[in-house]
């Protein structure tokens, strides 16, 4: 502990660990606690049972939940990636200009730090019955009536994530193909590869890690979610999160406890897979 | 760049990332046309006049509850949240350029702060200020909140930072006689100012728009996110667009802001340098 005397870092470092300790590791060991309590209308009852996990685990509509919000997160991901790859590899590959790519770089990043919900909203007047779509599209007599599906629907639900979340493989993979050797791409190109071969044989195995960071963002923001479902869907769709806030808005505390170390558990076994893939530390 | 010849595929990825672009900013601006829509128009085309209706609508309290206090309060929040991430962030990057006990441990429990559901993030600190009797509000719970989604931005960030880093630059002040002290605010500080900037930008933002980390933290009194996100459900006139607007209009003056700042640093330094 001689260290801890010489070391200006446990100091400098003390403000982060507080702020990790207080909000993220004692609130997660509240829910983890509160998880085996029994409530009833009025309040909650420390005690140790696992009705609150029995009651979840078997129950259709976690189920239904769960393989609701799998498919989100899968579609969402599949999207964004193939979407985030292909921008980013024009970002890197076709924008010879700095000055250009920095200001095309921005312009992806400057809706992130807006509001998503108001994001969201904002599909609203294009999506809805008499939206901007619907009437152009029966303007040009393409349809007869409105098309349904498109708001309050799982396809606005995954339309918002695309939009919401496209940047957070943009990003990171962008960073990535920012660090691969040019020379590498002509060699391949050289040696009689196509330019596709190119992309899936060079560039795509030296984006590794740049997928992977950008797929963990991505599935757990999906994963993690309740108001892009609930907004978009217009409460028809039920996604674990949505499951969690209905009965935290019931005072269903213990339940809710529950639901949210399963989701927990299942965010960090999907995780595990991902980070096989990467060394964040690398990255930076 | 003309004078090289394009790439194949050239044409069909520009336009796909001209589409991209489209599809990021065309619903915000589409309902920046309509909160200029005349007092009898609607949530959707054709306009019905133009007018500044909404935005005032806004301002009077019976139409959309506590406009004007969230406001202040997501405001007052951001703002702290941008101090703290600023200078917790800064401290924990300068930790990490030395080695200590607990960095990995610590390191990884931030990782999972940036990757936790926040919904988790939001029971927790609502379940526990409960069990402790305190009372959640903006200015505690949720500003705690708030902090576990910046700082691991913040504390990454850092990290590419110092990672980029030229020691030779620190080391020449302290050969010539600087103090640590003076190595620090005369060489290091103005060196990796534009990205602490950068820091205090996502601190502001991401706690100025964020919802889900507040929704059980915030206590008696909304912030924004939440005001807007109760207007969802019982306001059904553009005002809700007016006001959707008005905050995406301030995002983007500040990050605007942020951009010039950096520029003007950098570019000062520039002059130092050669002049």
């Amino acid at each position: 502990m001689r260290s801890l005397a010489h070391n200006p870092s446990y100091l400098q470092v003390t403000p982060l660990a507080l702020v990790i300790l207080l909000f993220l590791l004692f609130p997660v060991l509240t829910i983890l606690v509160v998880s085996f309590w029994d409530f009833n209308a009025y309040q909650l009852i420390p005690d140790f049972i696992f009705e609150n996990y029995q009651f979840l685990l078997t129950s259709d509509v976690t189920l239904k939940a769960y393989l609701k919000t799998f498919f989100y997160a899968f579609t969402t991901w599949a999207i964004t990636l193939g979407l985030g790859f292909t921008l980013a590899y024009y970002l890197a590959f076709y924008i010879r200009s700095p000055l250009l790519q920095s200001v095309l770089f921005v312009l992806c990043t400057v809706p992130f730090l807006t509001s998503n919900i108001i994001r969201m909203i904002s599909w609203m007047p294009l999506l809805g019955r008499n939206g901007m779509i619907n009437s152009a599209l029966q303007q040009l007599e393409l349809i007869d009536a409105p098309i349904e599906w498109l708001l309050y629907s799982d396809f606005a639900v995954v339309l918002a994530f695309v939009h919401l979340y496209a940047l957070f493989m943009v990003v990171p993979i962008f960073n990535s193909m920012m660090r691969i050797d040019r020379n590498l791409m002509e060699a391949s190109m050289d040696a009689g590869a196509s330019a596709l071969q190119t992309v899936f044989q060079v560039v795509v195995p030296l984006c590794k890690s740049g997928i992977a960071i950008g797929s963990i963002f991505v599935v757990t923001l999906v994963m993690g979610d309740f108001i892009t479902v609930r907004l978009m869907s217009g409460g028809l769709s039920a996604s674990v999160g949505v499951l969690i806030h209905n009965e935290i808005s019931l005072l269903q505390y213990p339940a809710a406890a529950a639901g949210a170390i399963v989701l927990l558990l299942t965010v960090l076994l999907m995780l595990s897979i991902l980070f096989r893939f990467i060394n964040i530390k690398k990255e930076l | 760049m003309a004078s090289s010849p394009r790439k194949p595929g050239f044409v069909p990825l520009t336009l796909l990332f001209a589409l991209f672009l489209i599809f990021l900013y065309g619903p915000t601006l589409t309902i920046g046309i309509l909160s200029f829509q005349g007092p009898n128009g609607g949530l959707t085309f054709p306009l019905n006049g133009v007018s500044l209706h909404w935005f005032r609508q806004l301002f009077e309290q019976q139409q959309v509850g506590d406009f004007g206090g969230s406001l202040l309060r997501s405001l007052l929040l951001g703002m702290s949240v941008m101090l703290c991430t600023t200078v917790f962030s800064l401290l924990a990057g300068l930790a990490y350029r030395r080695n200590f006990r607990g960095a990995n441990c610590l390191f990884y429990l931030t990782l999972v702060s940036l990757i936790l559901p926040s919904i988790l993030i939001s029971l927790g600190i609502g379940i526990m200020f409960d069990r402790l009797n305190l009372a959640p509000g903006w200015y505690s719970s949720a500003f705690g909140a708030h902090l576990t989604w910046t700082l691991p931005f913040g504390l990454l960030i850092m990290f590419a930072v110092f990672n980029r880093f030229n020691k030779a630059y620190e080391a020449a002040a302290i050969d010539m006689g600087a103090t640590p002290w003076q190595a620090f605010r005369l060489v290091v500080l103005p060196l990796i100012l534009p990205s602490l900037i950068g820091v205090g930008l996502f601190g502001f933002t991401l706690s100025y728009d964020e919802f889900a980390r507040t929704l059980m933290t915030a206590g008696t009194f909304n912030t924004l996110p939440l005001e807007i996100y109760g207007m969802t459900t019982n306001v059904t006139t553009p005002v809700l667009y007016a006001l959707g607007t008005l905050t995406t209009l301030f995002s983007f003056t500040l990050v605007l802001l942020a951009l010039l700042g950096m520029h003007l640093v950098q570019r000062r330094r520039g002059a130092a340098t050669t002049g």
